[in-house]
């Protein structure tokens, strides 16, 4: 679905990160994992497209390293960025018809809008409701069922798990299974909770200062020493 | 009394246009956190350009469509040429190229039209019933006019998918490019609405204070006043507070001051509103957390 070869992101003249290598199989999920400031954020944010990068990107073998943002996202590449991206003024259903707002199969959209509130029901009953007053976890749910109303071939998300409580957590990446499960849409996941995230992921990377450290299988980078020191604690 | 509702009514005349012009202040004062001070003189031009097509020989309503339509291009194309290479400058950088625009246009006009002050057509004044003791029949008209412009508006922003995603790219570009918004083209078409209702309030003002390349320069500061009254940030408020400012300037110039000095009562109004209540009537308080 998506492979990067010698990945560099910059942030104005400073370099973030220095050549990253990694693929996200189709249909697959992939974790990435590090420190703080270790450039996860950044990965994501160079491959939508939103800061200047460098290197080789793929999309289902089509180029998109050299593309706007907005042309990213509408080949189908759909970033739940960090802090969620709520379009706070506006309401509940709006945030969610600007998920679909490229794509002109009406009658898809609607479907698509009957599903994702099956997976949140929660937004059904406040869809007239302003989207900044929403709990921190239901503007979670919001903006994944805005990314999914895009219909995305890959899905990005940044800590979704952010600021969220143990149950809220535990039931979005439920619900992230079940979506990867049943949509097989592809996922790349940055988390700061390694192991949750390594229990939805089938491979996973871990990355220090711009860097690729280790890659493989989840299970392989689970039961790796330095990794369960580092960022499991046990 | 009746002296008194006349000049409430034909305060709500000049108020509508205020209102429209607040409007499209407030248009691109909410993507970009600036006011096009190049707005009047745009609309001046705009206008100039209606009063060119008419002594052509075109009918009125024809000669307003293709105006408003030419103007909405010519915003589109100055945002691209002139305004968006500024997106990143300082606001000072672009508060100079908004106020050399205005020059520019003002000149402009002045060196293809003259200076002398013509009079400019209403479709309205053949229309006995539109006219009444209070207001003239191109006053009512105007009034309606921009009622009609403040609803359209309205139902753009609030029903369709363009005003959406406009409304979307102004609050937040980055989640907006995400979805797939273009969002320096909302930009762009923000600048052509705005164009686009200037004009139509630059026609509409046209008939009352006659054409001339300074048509517009106290009809921005009254709407300016407006949407400071009324709220920058809230384009409701914004047009309230053009109605408000017309009435008021015609009441306290008939009463109070006179209509010689009529023009500082938007001045008072500009700085009461900005040291009592600065986010306006119906504004939003901004907090920035440091």
């Amino acid at each position: 679905m998506l492979e990067v070869r010698g990945l560099k992101a910059y942030y104005g003249s400073a370099q973030a990160l220095f050549g990253l290598d990694f693929a996200v199989e189709k249909g697959g999920v992939t974790a990435l994992l590090g420190a703080n400031g270790a450039g996860k954020t950044t990965t994501l944010r160079a491959l939508s497209g939103l800061i200047r990068r460098e290197g080789d990107i793929r999309l289902q073998g089509r180029p998109i390293g050299a593309l706007s943002a907005e042309d990213i996202a509408r080949l189908g590449v759909a970033h739940v960025p960090d802090g969620r991206g709520t379009f706070t003024d506006l309401t509940v259903e709006e945030n969610l018809r600007l998920g679909a707002y490229v794509r002109s199969d009406r009658s898809g959209v609607r479907r698509d809008f009957d599903r994702v509130v099956g997976y949140f029901p929660r937004l059904a009953e406040r869809r007239p409701q302003q989207a900044g007053t929403l709990s921190g976890g239901e503007q979670q749910m919001l903006a994944i069922s805005r990314a999914l109303l895009m219909r995305p071939n890959l899905l990005m998300l940044d800590e979704p798990s952010f600021g969220l409580a143990p149950l809220v957590v535990a039931e979005i990446f439920r619900i992230l299974g079940a979506i990867n499960r049943d949509e097989g849409v592809s996922m790349l996941i940055v988390e700061q909770n390694a192991s949750l995230a390594l229990d939805l992921a089938d491979s996973a990377l871990l990355i220090e200062t711009g860097r690729v450290a280790l890659s493989g299988r989840s299970n392989a980078i689970r039961s790796d020493d330095a990794v369960r020191r580092a960022y499991l604690g046990y | 009394m009746n002296e008194f509702l006349h000049q409430l009514a034909s305060g709500l005349a000049l108020g509508g246009v205020y209102a429209i012009m607040a409007l499209a202040l407030v248009m691109i004062y909410q993507a970009t956190q600036l006011v096009n001070f190049a707005q009047g003189e745009m609309a001046m031009f705009s206008t100039y350009f209606a009063w060119k097509l008419m002594d052509s020989g075109w009918p009125y309503w024809r000669a307003f469509a293709a105006t408003a339509l030419i103007s909405f291009v010519g915003g589109i194309v100055i945002e691209r040429l002139v305004v968006r290479p500024f997106a990143k400058a300082p606001v000072l950088a672009s508060v100079i190229v908004f106020i050399g625009l205005a020059l520019i246009f003002n000149a402009l006009a002045g060196w293809l039209y003259g200076y002398s002050v013509t009079s400019f057509d209403t479709p309205f004044s053949g229309r006995p019933w539109l006219g009444n003791v209070y207001m003239s029949a191109h006053e009512s008209g105007a009034v309606a006019v921009s009622l009609c412009v403040l609803a359209l508006v309205y139902a753009f922003f609030r029903f369709t998918p363009l005003g959406l995603a406009m409304r979307a790219a102004a609050q937040n570009p980055v989640s907006s490019r995400l979805v797939g918004i273009r969002v320096g083209w909302m930009l762009a078409m923000g600048w052509g609405l705005a164009a686009a209702i200037g004009s139509i309030a630059g026609m509409m003002a046209a008939p009352i204070v006659y054409l001339d390349p300074n048509m517009m320069a106290g009809i921005l500061i009254y709407a300016f006043a407006g949407a400071v009254l009324g709220g920058i940030d809230n384009p409701f408020g914004a047009a309230f507070g053009g109605f408000a400012v017309g009435v008021l300037e015609n009441l306290v110039g008939a009463y109070v001051v006179g209509a010689e000095v009529k023009l500082s009562v938007a001045l008072a109004i500009i700085v009461a509103v900005l040291v009592w209540r600065p986010s306006g009537l119906f504004g939003r308080r901004l907090v920035a957390r440091v």
